[in-house]
């Protein structure tokens, strides 16, 4: 079929409900900024708040008495720290591969999710920055990091993975940044011509930098938005993998490993679509949105979480081949005995004692969403909200496996150990969660939480063969809705 | 309606100045306020007793190993023990009362509290006796404390202080026999041999 045939005709429906307007898709999303915010907002908001007191409180603790009251003791010096700074930095990916990647491949779906996982990304780094921030146990020093002029000879190694980290992520913070902003401006123009209050009309007048809408504004902005989109769809790739690096550049096993990139960048997308699902779940029964994030979308987003669990679930596999196959004793040690738990007892005979975290990584991360092969789970809220926590959960002990699993047990059995959290590591880590929903309740309730103007270009109004091809009868229109 | 006055309309080259000139000012702030040079440079603590280099090596012409004897075997440039002062003053000004802290040393076999004037970062591994073997003479690095009634720092003990000189140590070499000497300059029969050290200039050379 051409790209000329209309759209019913190819046996497609629109996005949006039948009958939906413009104005109706106007009223609804700038609607949650004007009106007064649902209960639910309420109490997430009131737990959000909570936690991100717990994580000032911990925070706190840690800069007053240094990180040794964290777990983090010789041979595991990279814990839950570095485990939380993966696990957020993931998540961030989902944002850019659904605003970027999708967008360039025309995927219209996206417009119903594409600003909620930009804003999830943006948030889920600042989130994830802040580990490695404390983690270098001076963070006033920090400023080691950039390459800032100085008297001191100080200056970044630069065949250091760790600092391509550094530029990594900031890169990625600042594209994320741009992009997120760029799309909204349209839509901040909105909010600010339906604000009844100066001071409204001033401070989304402000962030819409003059927007009116005109003819050449808007060519030059899909330009502009293309550009970025191109940009920000290498960052994808490179940021996980560049993250990635800090492990495989290294000697030890289970770290030393040249599938590292793609299989990160693949859990990335993976855990990011997981989040993305969750918190989309919760904010469309909170403000009622079913109308614009429908069943369909949700299973469109099912099918990708399936799709990315076979490729990290390929990885795992193929992590343990090539640990077979390379027949190196420590590689098989890591692999056979510290993660799977058995193939060669210790000394003691006993199991490793963090395997049962690998059996979380694999049940949460590969069997869980296989429930999504069926059409019935795909399209059922609670399923996918249960495993779309799992995934998230699973994805996190990934890094734990493979951060702590490698570190616990290396070359020298008489330099092993293993690894305690303390109420401090448990403490921060929830703690970002405040940070990461505060920041997140505070634009659901403020900005537009959709794409207004990417979400009407989806109307059948902006099909250009509209009056074409109407039908007459809407006896063709949405295919039958499976009840939620 | 109008919702912003006219002059808004400058404020993209304002913030645009704004943020070029503060980046700037953060990079000068960085590099001038956060150098040893001013953070360290002229560092002199009060110490428990009025303790006059000045009057025990300028005057008197004491060696530095005399009290800091372990110099030259020790990473550290040891603090002498009370004994060691009074091996002097149990005979010398033995009444005098600035050293009254230290006859309540003797007496009680407290440790007088001398204040530390160089400090070192804690991931820093420095060797003074590896130092003094290579041939780096005292005032190199602590000035002329022949002439301090009070000893200050002298040298911006950075990074890039002892850098300059590991990659290129020759200009601070000295004979081994003139190490504590106060006033020796090079002349040119030694400045040819002077390239038998090779510093280290790695990160684990100091940071270990």
């Amino acid at each position: 079929m051409s790209d000329a045939t209309p759209i019913k005709a190819i046996g497609e429906t629109y996005l949006l409900p039948e009958g939906t307007t413009a104005h109706d898709l106007t009223e609804l999303i700038s609607g949650v900024t004007e009106n007064k915010a649902p209960r639910g907002w309420w109490v997430l908001f009131t737990l959000a708040l909570l936690l991100l007191g717990l994580m000032t409180v911990c925070i706190a603790y840690v800069l007053y008495m240094g990180i040794g009251v964290w777990g983090n003791n010789s041979p595991v010096f990279w814990a839950w720290d570095i485990t939380n700074f993966v696990w957020w930095i993931g998540i961030g990916h989902a944002g850019t591969l659904i605003s970027a990647i999708l967008y360039l491949f025309r995927q219209k779906w996206r417009t119903s999710i594409n600003r909620f996982a930009e804003a999830m990304t943006v948030f889920a780094v600042l989130c994830a920055g802040l580990f490695p921030a404390l983690h270098t146990g001076r963070p006033w020093f920090d400023y080691y990091l950039f390459p800032i002029p100085n008297q001191m000879a100080m200056w970044p190694n630069f065949k250091s993975p760790l600092m391509w980290d550094v530029f990594a992520v900031s890169t990625y913070l600042t594209i994320s940044v741009i992009f997120w902003y760029v799309g909204l401006i349209p839509d901040l123009a909105t909010v600010r011509d339906r604000s009844r209050s100066l001071l409204r009309k001033r401070i989304y007048g402000f962030l819409a930098l003059g927007w009116r809408g005109s003819h050449r504004g808007w060519q030059h902005y899909e330009r502009a938005y293309l550009i970025f989109a191109g940009i920000s769809t290498p960052l994808v790739l490179s940021v996980h993998s560049v993250v990635s690096m800090d492990f495989a550049t290294s000697v030890l096993p289970g770290w030393h490993t040249t599938i590292f990139p793609p299989y990160f960048v693949a859990g990335a997308v993976f855990s990011g679509f997981g989040l993305v699902l969750t918190l989309m779940l919760v904010v469309r029964s909170v403000f009622g949105m079913h109308s614009i994030v429908s069943i369909r979308h949700l299973d469109l987003m099912n099918k990708f979480l399936l799709a990315t669990s076979m490729m990290v679930a390929y990885s795992y596999a193929m992590e343990f081949f090539i640990a077979w196959y390379s027949g190196d004793p420590y590689e098989w040690w890591v692999f056979y005995h510290a993660r799977v738990g058995w193939a060669q007892p210790d000394h003691l005979g006993n199991w490793g004692p963090l395997w049962w975290s690998w059996y979380w990584m694999v049940t949460c991360n590969c069997l869980v969403p296989q429930v999504f092969w069926f059409k019935r789970a795909r399209t059922s809220v609670p399923i996918m909200m249960v495993a779309s926590i799992f995934v998230n959960i699973g994805m996190w002990f990934e890094r734990f496996v493979i951060i702590v699993g490698a570190l616990h047990q290396d070359f020298l059995p008489s330099a092993w150990g293993t690894f305690h959290p303390t109420w401090i590591d448990v403490g921060v880590y929830l703690g970002t969660f405040g940070l990461f929903l505060t920041l997140f309740l505070l634009f659901v309730r403020w900005i537009p939480m959709f794409g207004i103007a990417e979400l009407k270009g989806t109307l059948p109004g902006a099909h250009p063969d509209l009056h074409h091809h109407e039908e007459p009868s809407p006896a063709l229109a949405a295919e039958p809705s499976p009840a939620e | 309606m109008q919702i912003f006055p006219r002059e808004l309309n400058l404020l993209p080259l304002v913030l645009g100045v704004a943020s070029t000139l503060a980046s700037i000012a953060v990079i000068g702030v960085v590099w001038y306020y956060f150098s040893p040079a001013n953070l360290q440079v002229g560092y002199e603590p009060h110490q428990p007793i009025p303790y006059s280099h000045r009057l025990h090596v300028g005057q008197l012409g004491l060696d530095c190993r005399y009290c800091h004897s372990q110099i030259e075997r020790s990473h550290e440039a040891m603090i002498p023990p009370t004994q060691t002062c009074m091996g002097c003053h149990d005979i010398v000004r033995k009444d005098s009362p600035a050293l009254a802290p230290l006859r309540a040393s003797w007496a009680t076999n407290d440790p007088v509290p001398w204040v530390r004037v160089h400090k070192l970062p804690g991931h820093v591994y420095f060797d003074h006796s590896a130092h003094l073997a290579a041939g780096v003479g005292c005032v190199t690095c602590h000035g002329r404390i022949d002439r301090m009634d009070v000893v200050h720092v002298d040298q911006p003990i950075s990074m890039e202080w002892c850098l300059d000189c590991h990659r290129n140590p020759a200009p601070n070499l000295r004979p081994p026999s003139e190490i504590t000497n106060m006033t020796w300059q090079p002349d040119k029969t030694w400045v040819a041999t002077a390239d038998s050290v090779n510093p280290p200039t790695n990160c684990s050379g100091c940071h270990r």
